[in-house]
């Protein structure tokens, strides 16, 4: 029994390489979609305190829409163009329809508010689109399809070329908008209203813009997700069940910290794929995967409360 | 003038604190229970019974247990579905165990067993509190579902994986299982909500519920006044994962007839949750009012069509249905933050003075 748990596994790895770093590999891209998630909830957290569970649906949302444009004959790069566009759309209506009337109401609130908005884009989307899986427009938006197989240690590790693609994007994205949030105006205040609303609202920062902008750059980050999982895996609404999986690495990384949320989620995308193959299925009958990531994230934070990079917590009476 | 309080005077300190201090509202209680033990068993048909009655009760029971712990003691939970599996699969271990155990005994033992896995699991709230808390719940909720599917010991290893209720029998009646009839079921499910409600009724009302209340207003004050908060945080999970066991084994034995893991998923959760936010946090009755909208729902969205003579596919009601709810949480969210529950304060306040408001 000891053996199994210790002993084994590190065995296993050590004797194929190359098939643990293929597992590492395949744990590298999923833990990348996890932190592209975390990013979004990361971001409108940050700006606005709103823990905002409909993430993982937008995900799926602008992925359908991206792929139902393209269907009724739109030209990919075009479809793009309007799927942010839709986004920008439903950024505005969400600050409109929802966030405005509930400003200044306690956080729970609106964590419910944005569960309404989950289940109305499921609704909304499903009458759209249909409920079955639809097939990302990979080769139409010039997405490299083959893959790269290199022998290191006289093994085998084959990576695919649209994994390769979505970890250099995912990797411009957050560059992006680290870049974005640390020298421009918008992303200046954009912290400003994290760090304090009202301190911020009494300079001149205008609470709506920044909400609407906070928005539709989740809704650009959703799209980017989207495409990178759909790629991989299909476009269905069971894609929302990887949003949950952004939970556990915001709760590692910490509410409020971009850089917690992207090492976070490659962590945690690492370790479960590890914990699964060299653990999960040999001793406990598999697919340890759907909770593996947040039974470790409860770990860490016993001892770190507030995650490896967030904002410390300090009490005040 | 229906709803005038003036002339009730209250010459003692423990008049002042009853349950009823305006006789209206025990009158109207009266009124409500009337109907709920006599009239609908009476008048109700087989659907209603089924699709109805039986869910709002039950649903209202899970959605309290969650109250005392989100809405009396302020930790967020988003695991409720897994202790309602925790109960259901504890007492089917027990019917299956010891067959000659009575139903509802075995009903009100399997809380007990969901309570102690609500306290395992409440421990880092010891440490961890708001959204972290939150995401911390829902590792039990994944767990414990992967569990319910792995453990075969619990499902008697059998092929299918789900848990099928046996026929149970009490006092020559059968009270759970296949030959079991409504409104014997609806009857025990609605003496086990009763006394429940009344215990967490009184429960929230005394000691343990005011320390549940100062540890959700501000923990640290309340630390401060003496109140141990590793223990009214432990008691709140236990309490509450009781209540939600509880209502878990009447989901499973009184209403649904067989489980699957997958049941206890997290839309269930979150549709308990949206019961107890619509209806009102911090409030017993507001389980009520939530659980009766969020159950009936449906099913009057599935009927209006018919009725209109709309031709709408069962798939496409199902989408209208999602979306609907999806809105109407966020308009009951946008008009009252504090749920149905207070609602119903308000219009008791203009109903005392009515019509004369001056």
């Amino acid at each position: 029994m000891l053996n199994d748990i210790f002993i084994q596994p590190f065995a296993d790895m050590f004797g194929a390489p190359d098939f643990l770093l293929q597992v590492l590999w395949e744990g590298l891209v999923s833990g990348i979609l996890y932190a592209l998630i975390a990013l979004g909830f990361v971001l409108i957290f940050r700006s606005s305190r709103i823990f905002n569970f409909a993430q993982g649906i937008m995900v799926v949302f602008a992925a359908l829409t991206l792929v139902g444009l393209h269907a009724m004959g739109i030209p990919a790069w075009i479809s793009v163009a309007l799927t942010l566009a839709v986004m920008f759309v439903l950024a505005v209506s969400i600050e409109r329809v929802v966030l405005r009337p509930l400003v200044g109401q306690p956080d729970i609130i609106l964590f419910m508010a944005t569960i309404g908005i989950t289940l109305f884009l499921i609704g909304f989307g499903e009458i759209i689109f249909g409920g079955e899986n639809k097939v990302m427009i990979t080769e139409e938006l010039g997405i490299p399809t083959d893959s790269v197989v290199l022998e290191p240690w006289g093994g085998l590790l084959i990576l695919e070329q649209k994994d390769i693609t979505a970890v250099v994007v995912a990797g411009l994205l957050v560059v992006a908008l680290l870049l974005f949030l640390g020298k421009t105006r918008m992303g200046r205040a954009i912290r400003a209203l994290g760090d304090d609303h009202q301190a911020a609202l009494s300079v001149g920062i205008s609470l709506q813009t920044i909400w609407v902008l906070v928005w539709f750059i989740a809704g650009i980050i959703a799209l980017v997700t989207g495409i990178a999982w759909g790629a991989r895996a299909g476009v269905s609404f069971a894609l929302e069940v990887i949003a949950y999986k952004a939970l556990p690495v915001l709760m590692l990384g910490g509410l409020e910290s971009i850089t917690g949320a992207i090492i976070g989620g490659l962590m945690i995308g690492m370790l479960e794929k590890l914990f699964e193959i060299y653990w999960g299925q040999p001793l406990m009958g598999g697919n340890t995967e759907t909770w593996f990531a947040f039974v470790l994230a409860l770990i860490v934070l016993l001892f770190r409360p507030q995650g490896l990079f967030g904002e410390r917590i300090i009490e005040r009476v | 003038m229906l709803y005038r309080t003036a002339g009730q005077f209250k010459t003692s300190y423990k008049s002042d604190m009853a349950l009823f201090p305006v006789r209206q509202d025990a009158v109207l209680l009266m009124v409500i229970l009337g109907f709920a033990w006599v009239v609908f068993p009476l008048t109700a048909s087989e659907f209603a019974f089924q699709t109805l009655l039986i869910p709002i009760l039950i649903y209202a029971l899970a959605a309290q247990g969650l109250n005392i712990l989100t809405g009396y003691a302020g930790q967020l939970s988003l695991g409720t579905a897994a202790f309602m599996g925790v109960g259901a699969y504890a007492c089917y271990k027990l019917v299956t165990l010891f067959p000659w155990m009575n139903p509802i005994v075995a009903i009100l033992l399997s809380g007990i067993f969901s309570a102690g896995v609500g306290v395992a699991f409440g421990i880092p709230s010891l440490r961890i509190k708001g959204f972290y808390l939150a995401i911390a719940t829902l590792a039990a909720q994944f767990f414990l579902v992967w569990l319910f599917e792995k453990w075969g010991w619990l499902y008697n290893y059998n092929a299918s994986g789900a848990i099928q209720v046996p026929n149970l029998e009490m006092f020559g009646h059968y009270v759970a299982g296949p030959q079991a009839s409504s409104i014997t079921q609806y009857y025990v499910v609605l003496a086990v909500v009763t006394l429940m409600t009344v215990l967490c009724i009184n429960l929230t009302r005394g000691t343990l519920g005011r320390s549940w209340k100062a540890t959700r207003d501000m923990d640290i004050a309340a630390e401060l006044i003496g109140i141990n908060l590793m223990r009214s945080k432990l008691t709140a999970f236990a309490v509450s994962s009781y209540v939600v066991g509880v209502a878990g084994a009447l989901f499973v034995f009184m209403w649904r007839g067989a489980a699957e893991p997958n049941l206890f998923d997290i839309p269930l959760s979150f549709r308990i949750l949206f019961i107890a936010i619509i209806g009102g946090l911090g409030s017993i009755l507001g389980n009520y009012l939530g659980a009766i909208l969020i159950v009936g729902l449906p099913v009057v969205l599935g009927t209006v069509p018919q009725a209109l003579g709309l031709p709408v596919s069962s798939a496409m009601v199902e989408h209208l249905n999602i979306m609907i709810v999806g809105a109407l949480i966020v308009f009951f969210l946008i008009i009252e933050p504090h749920g149905l529950a207070r609602l119903w304060a308000l219009i008791r306040e203009k109903l005392i003075i009515w019509p004369f408001p001056h």
